[in-house]
Parts: C-alpha cells; sequence; structure tokens
C-alpha cells in the first residue's frame, strides 16, 4: 500500500492507481470532463490539475494520469488549480455553450457565464475523444479518429466517409458526455451521426437460437 | 568497372593508420578554394559560382593543384555566395560568376586581393581580408560549427581529415561507458533543444533503466521561425551529430538509433543518409564498431512538418507510426520512451558536442561558458540587424555583443527595439536587458527563454501588440488540439491581440490576458502550450504603454498597425513628381499636376505604404 496524503489528509492506495482514481474513491471531488474508466486516461480536458509536492518541490499535474506513489502530498484546491478551472470551463463554454455537459460542470464549479464569444453556438464536442477512444480501445475497431490539428480538429470518418470499419454498435454515441453524437434507430435502419458525417445501417434480424444456445442452421454451416 | 573495395576498420590502430594516410596525401600547402554550399548560399547561386571554379581552373590547367571544395553552412547568410581560399583564409563575399575568372588570374595565380571582394566593416570602412579578422566572425567561438566551413560533408575523408571519429576510437577502446556518462555529467552540457536538461542525468538515468532494449535519437526537427542550426549542422557536418549519437548509443547501452529530421530539409536527409552510409563502409557503425564487439544500427526518419512534433513525446509517437501528439511525461523518457523502452534523446547540436567533450575533456569544456550553462552555443540571429547568420558564442555573451559586435547593429540607422530568444514561445527583451549575459537561467529569469536558440531582432518600426499576436498566432495554427488551454486558450488570446491591434482593445484586455496567460502555462499538456503564452508576458512586461496605447489612445506607437494608421501627403513637401501616384496600386492620389502637391484619397487607400517608401522628399508621413 501507498501512503500519501489529499488536502492535508492522510490516504491510502494501491500501486498504479491515479490520484484521481484514489480521490474519487475517497468522494473528494475533482472535475474531469475527458474520463471514463471504461477506457484509457487521455489527459485533454486539464480540468483535473492539481498541485503535488515531491521532494519538496511543487508542481501542477494532470490528476487522471498520475499514479501515486509513497509520500506523495496532493492539494486538490488552491488559486492557481482555481483559476485554471475557471478559464478552462469558460472557454469550454464558449466552445460549445448548448452542451448540457458543460453547462452541468460549470455550475458545479460556480460558473455561470463565459467572457468568451462563442463563434458556433450549435456546436457540441469539446474534443475530449471519448469516443474515439471508446472505438479503438474497447470495441477495436478505430472506425473515427480525430482529425486535423488545433482548432481545426475534429470527430471524422476516414476521409470524412469510408465508414467501412463501422460496426453501427453506437458506442461512441453511449459514451459521448456532451450529446454531439446521435444514434437513432428506426424503420428497420439505424443512424449515427457525429459532427462532421453520417451513416446508416440496415438492421437484420439475428437468426433465433436453438435450446443449445447455438443458431438453428448451425449444423447445415458445419 | 570494379568498385574499389572500401576497407572497414577493424579496430582503432587502423582507422588511425587510415587517417594519416589522407593527411599524407593532403598537401597542406596545397589551395583550396572552400566555397559555402548551405541553403542560404545556394540560394544565393552558390552551387553555379562552384561550378564555374571548377571550369575555369580546369580552363587555366590549374585543375589539379587547385581544390575546390563545397562545404557546409560558414554562418554569415547576410553576405553569400562566401569563399575562403586556404591557407591564406582570404574571405570574398557576395560573390558572382563573373569574378572568378579574376580570381583564378589575381588570387590564385599570383596571391593578390582583389578589394572589391572584401567585406568592408560598416562600423570603421575598413576592408577585411581574413575570414577571422570579419567582425562577424570575430567574436565568435566555433567550437562545434567550425568545421562546417572546412569539409566537405558528403566525405567521411574530409571529416577523418579534421580528427573525425578520434572520439569515437577514444571512448570505443578506453572508456567504460559509465565513465562517458560521468564524463559528459561532468562536462556540465545542457540540452541545446530549448529545455536545456543535464544531459548526463538524462543519460544516466537511461543507462540505470532495467531494460535490455534501449533507444537513442536525434532531433532534427526543427519548426521555429527563423531557427536553421540544426538544419546547418546537420547538412554541413552530419558525421559530428552521428559520431556523438554513436558515442552516446555506447555509453547507454543502446543498439538501435534514430534521427528525425523534417522533410523541409531535404539536404540535411541525404547528408545524413550518406553519413550513415559511409560510417557503415568503414566499419564506424553497425556490427562489431571498430572491433569492440559494440553493435549500433542508425535509421533515418522524416518527419512531416508538424511543429509539436519537435516536442520529445510527440516525436516518439510520430516515430511509432501514431499522430503525433504529445503525452504526460511523469514517467520520463529515459525508462519509458520509444515503444515504451529507455530513450534517450538529444537536439542535433548535443550530440555534436559529446565528439568534443570526450576528446577534450569535462575539464576544457566547462571552463567555458557560466556557472550555470557551459560550453557555446549556436544562434540564428535573423530580423532588423545588419549581419544575419548563424553565430557560435561562448555561454553569457551579452545580447548587446551580439546584436552589435557581431551582428553589426540595426539597419538603416534605426533604434533597436526589442530581441526575441528562443524563438516563437520565447520572449521579447527590450533595450534595457542588452546586458543580460546569455544563459538558460538568466533568460528565463527575464521572462524569456534559450529555446532553439532563433533570435529575433526588431527595431522602432515594429509593433511589440502586432509581433505578440503574430507569435500566437503561429502557435495557433502549430497547437495539435489535444488539450483545451492550448487549443482554445491561445485561440483566444490571439483574438484579443487581434482586436487590440485593430483598435477594438478594451480596458480590461491586458489583464485578461495574464489571467488567461496563467491558465495556460499552468494547465497546457506540453511546453507548446506551457511556452506559448511567452511573448504576450513578455511583452506586456516590458512594452506595456504600447498596449496601453492601443487600447486607449487607439494609437499603434511604432506605425505598424494598419487599422490605426493613415498615410497623409505634407503639401509643402511634395512638388508633384508623381513617384507616389506611379506606385500606389489603388489609384488613391490623385496628380493635380505639376509642382502642385497630390492629393490622398483615404477611403481609396488601403495602407500598402507604397507610396511612402516611393517618396523621396518625405512628403509622405504616417500618423
Amino acid at each position: 500500500m501507498i501512503n500519501l496524503t489529499i488536502d492535508g489528509k492522510k490516504y491510502q492506495a494501491e500501486e498504479g492507481q491515479t490520484i484521481l482514481e484514489v480521490a474519487n474513491r475517497h468522494g473528494i471531488f475533482i472535475p474531469t470532463l475527458c474520463v471514463d474508466e471504461a477506457v484509457s486516461a487521455y489527459g485533454a480536458c486539464r480540468l483535473c490539475m492539481v498541485e503535488i509536492e515531491r521532494k519538496g518541490r511543487k508542481k501542477l499535474v494532470a490528476s487522471c494520469l498520475y499514479e501515486v506513489e509513497e509520500g506523495l502530498a496532493v492539494s486538490t484546491q488552491n488559486e492557481r488549480i482555481a483559476n485554471i478551472r475557471k478559464t478552462v470551463i469558460e472557454l469550454l463554454l464558449a466552445r460549445c455553450p448548448q452542451s448540457e455537459g458543460v453547462q452541468a460542470m460549470a455550475k458545479k464549479l460556480g460558473v455561470t457565464c463565459s467572457r468568451f464569444e462563442s463563434e458556433k453556438p450549435e456546436n457540441l464536442c469539446t474534443l475530449c475523444a471519448l469516443c474515439t477512444r471508446v472505438c479503438s480501445e474497447v470495441v477495436g475497431k478505430s472506425a473515427i479518429s480525430l482529425v486535423s490539428r488545433g482548432t481545426s480538429r475534429e470527430v471524422a470518418l476516414p476521409y470524412y466517409e469510408d465508414k467501412t470499419d463501422c460496426i453501427a454498435c453506437g458506442s461512441c454515441a453511449y459514451i459521448c458526455p456532451t450529446g454531439a453524437i446521435k444514434m437513432e434507430d428506426g424503420n428497420g435502419m439505424r443512424t449515427i451521426t457525429w459532427p462532421n458525417c453520417q451513416v446508416s445501417f440496415n438492421l437484420s434480424a439475428v437468426p433465433s437460437a436453438a435450446p443449445n444456445g447455438f443458431p438453428k442452421n448451425r449444423s447445415s454451416i458445419s | 568497372m570494379i568498385n574499389t573495395a572500401i576497407k572497414k576498420f577493424n579496430s582503432v590502430a587502423e582507422l588511425e593508420a587510415k587517417r594519416q594516410e589522407i593527411l599524407k596525401d593532403r598537401n597542406s600547402q596545397k589551395t583550396v578554394i572552400a566555397i559555402c554550399c548551405g541553403t542560404g548560399c545556394q540560394a544565393y547561386g552558390a552551387k553555379k559560382v562552384a561550378d564555374a571554379f571548377e571550369e575555369e581552373l580546369s580552363k587555366a590547367g590549374l585543375g589539379d593543384k587547385v581544390e575546390v571544395r563545397t562545404t557546409g553552412c560558414h554562418g554569415f547568410c547576410e553576405r553569400g555566395p562566401l569563399v575562403v581560399i586556404r591557407p591564406q583564409n582570404i574571405f570574398y563575399q557576395r560573390l558572382k560568376i563573373s569574378d572568378i575568372p579574376e580570381i583564378i588570374e589575381k588570387t590564385i595565380k599570383n596571391n593578390e586581393v582583389i578589394e572589391r571582394l572584401l567585406y568592408v566593416d560598416p562600423m570603421t570602412k575598413d576592408k577585411k581580408v581574413h575570414e577571422h579578422d570579419v567582425p562577424f566572425y570575430k567574436k565568435q567561438m566555433r567550437l562545434v560549427f567550425g568545421n562546417n566551413g572546412n569539409i566537405d560533408p558528403t566525405s567521411i575523408d574530409d571529416y577523418l581529415a579534421v580528427g573525425g571519429y578520434k572520439s569515437l576510437a577514444k571512448a570505443i577502446s578506453g572508456l567504460k561507458p559509465e565513465e562517458i556518462v560521468e564524463e559528459v555529467i561532468k562536462s556540465g552540457l545542457r540540452g541545446r533543444g530549448g529545455g536545456g536538461f543535464p544531459t548526463g542525468w538524462k543519460w544516466k538515468s537511461c543507462r540505470d533503466a532495467h531494460d535490455p532494449v534501449k533507444y537513442v535519437i536525434c532531433n532534427c526537427d526543427e519548426g521555429d521561425p527563423g531557427a536553421f542550426m540544426d538544419r546547418s549542422l546537420m547538412e554541413g557536418n552530419p558525421h559530428s551529430v552521428i559520431e556523438g549519437m554513436i558515442i552516446g548509443a555506447y555509453a547507454i547501452g543502446s543498439h538501435e538509433a534514430y534521427i528525425y529530421i523534417r522533410d523541409e530539409y531535404p539536404m540535411a536527409v541525404k547528408h545524413a543518409l550518406l553519413a550513415i552510409k559511409q560510417a557503415e563502409d568503414y566499419g564506424l557503425l553497425g556490427e562489431n564498431i571498430l572491433g569492440s564487439g559494440f553493435d549500433l544500427k542508425i535509421h533515418i526518419n522524416r518527419g512531416g512538418g508538424a511543429f509539436v512534433c519537435g516536442e520529445s513525446t510527440a516525436l516518439m509517437a510520430s516515430l511509432e507510426g501514431k499522430v503525433g501528439e504529445p503525452r504526460a511525461k511523469y514517467v520520463h523518457t529515459s525508462e519509458k520512451g520509444l515503444h515504451d523502452k529507455p530513450t534517450t534523446l538529444n537536439n542535433v547540436e548535443t550530440w555534436a558536442n559529446i565528439p568534443l567533450i570526450i576528446e577534450k575533456g569535462a575539464d576544457w569544456f566547462n571552463k567555458i561558458g557560466t556557472e550555470g550553462s557551459k560550453g557555446t552555443k549556436i544562434f540564428s540571429l535573423v530580423g532588423k540587424v545588419n549581419n544575419t547568420g548563424l553565430i557560435e558564442v561562448p555561454m553569457g555573451i551579452t545580447l548587446r555583443e551580439i546584436v552589435y559586435d557581431i551582428g553589426g547593429g540595426i539597419p538603416k540607422g534605426k533604434k533597436f527595439k526589442a530581441i526575441q530568444t528562443g524563438g516563437p514561445s520565447g520572449g521579447c527583451l527590450p533595450e534595457s536587458m542588452l546586458d543580460l549575459p546569455v544563459d538558460f537561467d538568466e533568460l528565463t529569469k527575464a521572462g524569456s527563454m534559450m529555446g532553439s536558440g532563433a533570435m529575433i531582432v526588431m527595431d522602432e518600426d515594429n509593433c511589440m501588440v502586432e509581433i505578440a499576436r503574430y507569435f500566437l498566432s503561429f502557435l495557433e495554427g502549430e497547437s495539435c488540439g489535444k488539450c483545451v488551454p492550448c487549443r482554445e486558450g491561445v485561440k483566444r488570446m490571439r483574438q484579443i491581440l487581434e482586436r487590440i491591434t485593430k483598435g477594438e482593445g478594451e480596458e480590461g484586455d491586458i489583464e485578461l490576458l495574464e489571467q488567461l496567460s496563467q491558465a495556460i502555462q499552468d494547465a497546457s499538456l506540453c511546453a507548446l502550450g506551457g511556452s506559448a503564452p511567452n511573448p504576450v508576458l513578455s511583452t506586456i512586461k516590458y512594452f506595456r504603454d504600447e498596449y496601453e496605447a492601443h487600447i486607449r489612445q487607439k494609437t499603434c506607437p511604432a506605425k505598424e498597425c494598419k487599422a490605426l494608421i493613415t498615410y497623409n501627403i505634407i503639401d509643402a513637401n511634395c512638388p508633384g513628381c508623381g513617384l507616389c501616384y506611379k506606385a500606389c496600386p489603388t489609384g488613391a492620389i490623385i496628380s493635380q499636376g505639376k509642382k502642385m502637391p497630390v492629393i490622398l484619397d483615404q477611403s481609396k487607400c488601403t495602407k500598402c505604404g507604397a507610396c511612402f517608401d516611393a517618396c523621396k522628399l518625405h512628403a509622405v508621413e504616417i500618423r
């Protein structure tokens, strides 16, 4: 077991756990918008920055990525951290003012409006990359990815149209915290809509299963 | 034709025998015409000058007696094409093909100096005959970069002739890997790529990491506007970099190395590939190097031209074939780097320093420089300065010495305003900081940084708000977009700066910029975002009055921001000569006939400044 302190209180953690995991387990609030236990940590939203002290030196780290170590001292609140949280959430509010996920987080952080003007109010995507991570890490497909860099970065299918790898599972829509990805079933069709592309699939009936659990026509296959 | 088999050296003694053979063949009194064929001089036509020399020499029957050597960059790009005639060291500049017959006739045949081709010191009007007397070179200490002008980068024999691979021989035959690491630690060498981390300690932690597979990487992904030292070193003396890498790999215990070069540097790629092949042929690289039993393979990887790929973790992701995006470095790359294996990544210039340290010793090396920064540093000196080019100076030299003694001051008698050190994410330092010694820690304390070593000089015509806006817009375009503060924050800072330069700045903008800067510095994932606010913070710190003038008085003191200036005709000075009329592309100037002042129609004026440049009588003013 590893001994550490968070905001002055002593805690124990297992090796390999991140600061965020330990804090979550003990009900200490650290805001995040790009973390989900289903996928690996990424460190993109930077809301979860905390200050650590090691060998007398202080530095700011992303708690979702930093693994705990013996004697670590963590502070989850101070002026610099508050400035980061406020700035990041204001930047995201300006990026996607209508996103309920962002609005809820802003409210939690006591931020009601952004000092920056919104340029594309209909945009819902914060580029947290949960969708692309779940597609590659959980589904094992990488049917979508983040294309381009900087402010022109976006989620898209290869060449904005190649749906070859998509299996229409909808994991991306399920994990999306902002509602930027939509999935609709109806009339025998499933349609998934990302901010920049859309695919439709025919839904086909799965052959009903025999009592042994195998499809009825299995014997004819083998 | 049967290829003469290249001799592969199986021992240090065989290498030394070859060196003696090369030196014996070379008559030190033989005339060598060394022509700078670095990228800058080539743009001026240096290759054609070299061809013309060859042709004229063979016409004169001197083909065997005089050697034409196309070398790497000599540094003084401002004055290219450059030629140095050795052994006398006669320095000719701005050569044309038509000058060549005269040089052969007078200088080569009769040892006469041609005055009109010499460099004239703009301060004293003295003509300088020898390269070492030219003020640009005089204050330099070209330890790493000096051989660039002596050797043909495509010839390994040239490199051997100046003592190349001596350090490798010394390291591999006489020193234990641990001793090499200790020597590098003792030398005090700090990484030349920007961060300035102690090289030896980096090597030590990689050497100590428990993994049989380790990698060595040379970072030649140079993307800073105005920086070209890595390029020139890789183009002009690739063997010095490779020799450093072999020594490093031996010290760390690595058998596989990569050189990551931007694809925009084709000559660097070509010369590095050739140098690797030559070193392999000689048994200096590959299996059983010089009979020592140590193996090393060096690969070349061409980068796609993303600025962020110069960042070590992004570079490694790119090397692995993934998108070049940085990741958190909480576990050092010296423990988990490329393919999660211990990796030592150093910049081109850092690697090129290694042979020197091994050859001359850590004690010799750390006598040069300051307490915290040892050795020399290569800078690219560009912008509003008379002598632009690459300079190598001892650490601790002052900015004033760089700008005035080496750089020759500011052109057209203008006033110095600021110098940006460290490339786009460095800070702008004002005149009051000119006596600051150039040193990793001093620059950081002043709100700037060493960075890659790009130095951009600005004069009174540069608006500092506009400069900050320019660099932020570069960084906005180069941000990978992974983390919010860098992607969204830098964009917002650029927008605020843009508003200010357009005269739409508001009270509170400066404070908002400062507060955004703090959050971006604190929260960004990598150094691109972490240092992006530097140009803004440093210009606010040293030139706050300019920001205030833009915001409150809606004026641009440097008269650069187009939205805040107007061009006007001073009637008393204008004889109606029509020069401005001809220069104006939009028809904004209306002639009222000869001897009558022209009229400038503000509604048509696009503020291009053509009339201002055209007028010789100072009849156009900027308000």
